[in-house]
């Protein structure tokens, strides 16, 4: 089980590796939302290969709350931007 | 290691790479919506996968339902994400032209 975590949690790194680019170059900040919203789930799924490396189901909780804000956050900033100057 | 074990590294790293190609997706596409598109579909997969083998391996311990109510959000909670994304990026014209054959929203809109 250490080789599939190491090797999954390498693959997540180098996701939000990826997702992190998609934040800083936007261009328009829809683009940005997309690179937060996929980031979350990245934390998400690291959180959840983490407890089952560690058999540590106190993490649970924190896993709740990871997709809960980040659906808020998400709606949030979608629904309610300033438009994008041109 | 048993075949549950094998089972949840199986899941566990699928997940992991439905993820990694999501983000290579989200740098590679070329507009908004294509790229909502790939941060919405793969990402959710490959997280969903990742809890269900997290939830085999941690079988036996009593709140596991955790997981799978993690999973059952995201199902309900990405596509409207999605949809508010794509539809104001449409408002905003940010798809390439022609890039709908049918625009059936296209008149309608005020």
């Amino acid at each position: 089980m250490t080789v599939v975590a190491i090797v999954a949690g390498v693959m997540l790194t180098a996701a939000a590796v990826l997702t992190s680019y998609r934040i800083l170059a936007g261009p328009s900040t829809l683009d940005r939302v997309v690179g937060i919203d996929s980031l979350m789930a990245i934390a998400a799924s690291g959180l959840a290969v983490w407890a089952a490396y560690s058999q540590d189901t106190t993490l649970l909780p924190a896993i709740i709350a990871l997709a809960l804000v980040g659906f808020l956050g998400s709606a949030a900033v979608s629904r309610f931007r300033v438009r994008d100057d041109q | 290691m048993t075949l549950w074990q094998w089972l949840s590294a199986a899941l566990i790293l699928f997940g992991a790479t439905l993820a990694l190609t999501a983000a290579i997706a989200i740098v590679r596409f070329p507009d908004t919506l294509t790229r909502m598109h790939a941060a919405t579909k793969p990402q959710v997969v490959g997280l969903i996968l990742v809890l269900a083998g997290a939830a085999i391996e941690l079988y036996g311990h009593g709140n596991v339902w955790a997981l799978v109510l993690v999973g059952l959000f995201t199902l309900l909670t990405a596509p409207v994400v999605a949809h508010l994304i794509g539809r104001t990026a449409y408002r905003e014209q940010r798809h390439r032209d022609g890039l709908l054959t049918v625009n059936e929203l296209g008149n309608e809109i005020d």
